[in-house]
């Protein structure tokens, strides 16, 4: 199945189009769509640049992305897999020093 | 360091107006994407994976006290409490919303920052050694010169639109910090015979999917001559530089299948015609762009201290540097803490750095090629005091040159081009050389690691580069030997396949014991390395 993403426009953050036609930052309200639909689909997900920047299709399975980009989408989708977590576990440190 | 004139506020001032301007048109829908994208990429804006990143310019890597602070506050109040300093000497928020930009941009503007040409292609921030004003081994400080290149090159109309990024780089040691031989252009300051000082110039190196090492042009440009000849390099790539091709539109290619001569030839031609005109640089100009870098003086000359701690020696053996003034030392504050993130820095950090800069620094503080923090000038007897804060900022890490003080690009945690990620294996490959006591057994050994192939993360030019592959959904790294940044900069050979990630830090390890085995007294990695060929450490890698 597809889904279709894109980054919200005011703050670049990860958003996903819903069944509604409107873009959600919740993976879970997502629409899934077959490879027809979604191509289908996309043109007018295009069409709503002032809301979402640069529209794109990806797999998507029923617990998360899917396909070959799965690492790409789960991170888009979860946050960085490291880096600022430690960052901010030493500036709590320090701040509580 | 340099202080923005009044014409140069208003140059800032003017551009944030007119930013501020195009995210408002972007944001209530009169400009798309496709005509907001070059906009807000020639100020620095990016869009990222999670959000858009804002790169601002740390002019040839110079801080004072206020700017640090200042950059520290903005990661508190626009983003999420840390900055991230990079390899081109910049500093990149990861999480900024547009709509904040244009206002982290005034506050850059109150202490003389901007982020104007930190992507297009154009002339980019100049490179230039971390040490420069500082260091005993240098011939003359190369900030003025990357001063008189920003100028030049801000907004310059003839160069806004190039075929491809440009970067340009200024060296005035002995030793390469710069990393001359890998830029567009590449300035060593140099002596001549009369024993007056002037640049031998390279051209046409550059990582990337082509690493090639720069060209040597000319040997000596006289200083008036500056200007003059970067503009006939510039006019030269400008005209026959391949727009077509985006993997073949750098310089680097250009110079090379002109070949080097031939491409001098053209220079050469081209600045005949512009040596003698305005751009000719006077005397007097050069002066006063001098007088805004010196070096300070200091009284009475204190030796390094010899007490202190086990753990302060350490720090000071390993993260010291020789001052060329008496009594005098530079100091490298490693970003680079066992198993964390190669080049953040959090609010708190850069606070208590702004602080100590302003306290012991005589009010500069460098970004090094490598992701630290440097304090150029601190007395001696101040030493002890700053890495006691250190100590409490978690900043003291005596790693500075050795195998865990590890370069690597931002990677597919952050960056939309990255095949695989950087930063998890940069993490790893540190706790592992720390925990089996190789970093301080293996000594001098640059580790720089890339998420891809565009190489920001300098995997090329290290002792050891480990490149992140994708295939086909999963990461792989494949393991370079040999490379080299500095005068004796050459590009890592491919060792073999590449490894999984979590194979990635052992097999390092096991490359370093090797070296520890083998080597000749005092012999370096990199020495030894040339000494035995990479072929030496093949079976260490896929043991």
């Amino acid at each position: 199945m597809k889904a279709i993403t894109a980054n919200r426009l005011t703050d670049g953050r990860v958003i996903y189009r819903t069944l509604e036609g409107q873009w959600s930052i919740d993976i879970t309200h997502a629409q899934h769509m077959n490879d027809n639909e979604a191509e289908a689909i996309l043109p007018l997900a295009e069409t709503e640049y002032a809301v979402a920047v640069g529209p794109y299709l990806i797999d998507i399975e029923a617990d998360g992305p899917g396909g070959q980009k799965w690492r790409r989408e789960g991170i888009r989708l979860g946050g960085p897999s490291t880096g600022s977590t430690r960052v901010l576990a030493v500036a709590q440190e320090i701040g509580a020093a | 360091m340099y202080r923005y004139t009044e014409q140069d506020q208003t140059l800032v001032a003017e551009r944030i107006d007119e930013f501020r301007d195009q995210v408002a048109r972007r944001i209530d829908g009169r400009l798309t994407e496709e005509q907001f994208k070059p906009l807000r990429l020639m100020n620095g804006v990016y869009l990222q994976l999670h959000a858009y990143m804002l790169r601002v310019a740390i002019p040839y890597g110079t801080l004072n006290s206020e700017q640090l602070k200042v950059l520290g506050g903005i990661s508190r109040k626009y983003d999420r409490g840390y900055g991230h300093f990079t390899t081109r000497q910049n500093l990149q928020y990861n999480w900024p919303s547009l709509t904040d930009i244009p206002d982290i941009l005034e506050e850059l503007a109150a202490v003389e920052m901007h982020a104007i040409q930190t992507s297009g292609n154009c002339i980019r921030n100049t490179t230039a050694d971390p040490f420069s004003g500082a260091s005993a081994d240098e011939l003359e400080d190369g900030r003025p010169w990357a001063e008189i290149i920003r100028q030049w090159s801000t907004l310059h109309p003839e160069f806004t639109f190039l075929p491809r990024k440009f970067k340009i780089a200024v060296n005035g040691a002995s030793a390469d910090r710069a990393g001359i031989r890998v830029h567009d252009i590449g300035l060593q300051i140099v002596r001549n015979e009369a024993g007056e000082t002037g640049f031998e110039v390279h051209v046409g190196g550059g990582q990337g999917r082509t690493p090639i090492i720069a060209k040597k042009i000319k040997s000596f440009l006289a200083p008036r001559d500056l200007l003059s000849y970067l503009t006939a390099i510039l006019r030269v790539y400008n005209q026959h530089g391949r727009r077509d091709n985006l993997y073949k539109a750098r310089i680097k290619i250009l110079v090379q299948s002109l070949g080097a001569e031939a491409f001098a030839a053209e220079v050469d031609e081209e600045w005949q015609t512009l040596r003698d005109g305005e751009l000719a640089l006077p005397d007097a100009e050069i002066e006063r762009i001098r007088a805004f870098f010196t070096t300070p003086s200091i009284e009475h000359a204190s030796p390094l201290p010899e007490a202190g701690g086990k753990a302060f020696q350490a720090w000071v053996k390993q993260n010291i540097r020789a001052h060329k003034v008496d009594g005098l030392s530079s100091v490298v504050i490693s970003l680079k803490p066992i198993g964390g993130t190669p080049g953040d820095a959090t609010t708190e950090q850069m606070d208590i750095v702004a602080l100590l800069t302003r306290q012991f620094g005589f009010d500069e503080v460098r970004v090094s090629p490598d992701q630290n923090l440097i304090l150029p000038h601190v007395r001696n007897e101040d030493l002890h005091a700053v890495w006691k804060a250190l100590v409490d900022a978690k900043l003291a890490t005596a790693n500075a040159g050795l195998a865990t003080d590890i370069v690597a690009c931002p990677g597919l945690d952050y960056c939309n081009l990255a095949n695989a990620r950087a930063i998890p294996v940069a993490q790893a490959i540190s706790e592992h050389l720390e925990t089996e006591g190789l970093s301080a057994a293996a000594g001098d050994v640059t580790i720089k690691i890339s998420g891809c192939i565009n190489a920001c993360g300098h995997h090329h030019v290290a002792a050891i580069g480990v490149l992140g592959v994708d295939k086909r959904g999963e990461e792989f790294y494949q393991i370079t030997l040999g490379g080299a940044f500095g005068v004796d900069a050459a590009v890592g050979q491919i060792v073999g396949k590449g490894l999984a990630g979590e194979d990635v830090p052992a097999a390092i390890g096991r490359v370093l014991q090797t070296y520890v085995e083998i080597r000749d007294d005092n012999e370096r990695f990199i020495e030894t390395l040339r000494r035995v060929g990479v072929s030496h450490f093949k079976e260490s890698i896929y043991a």
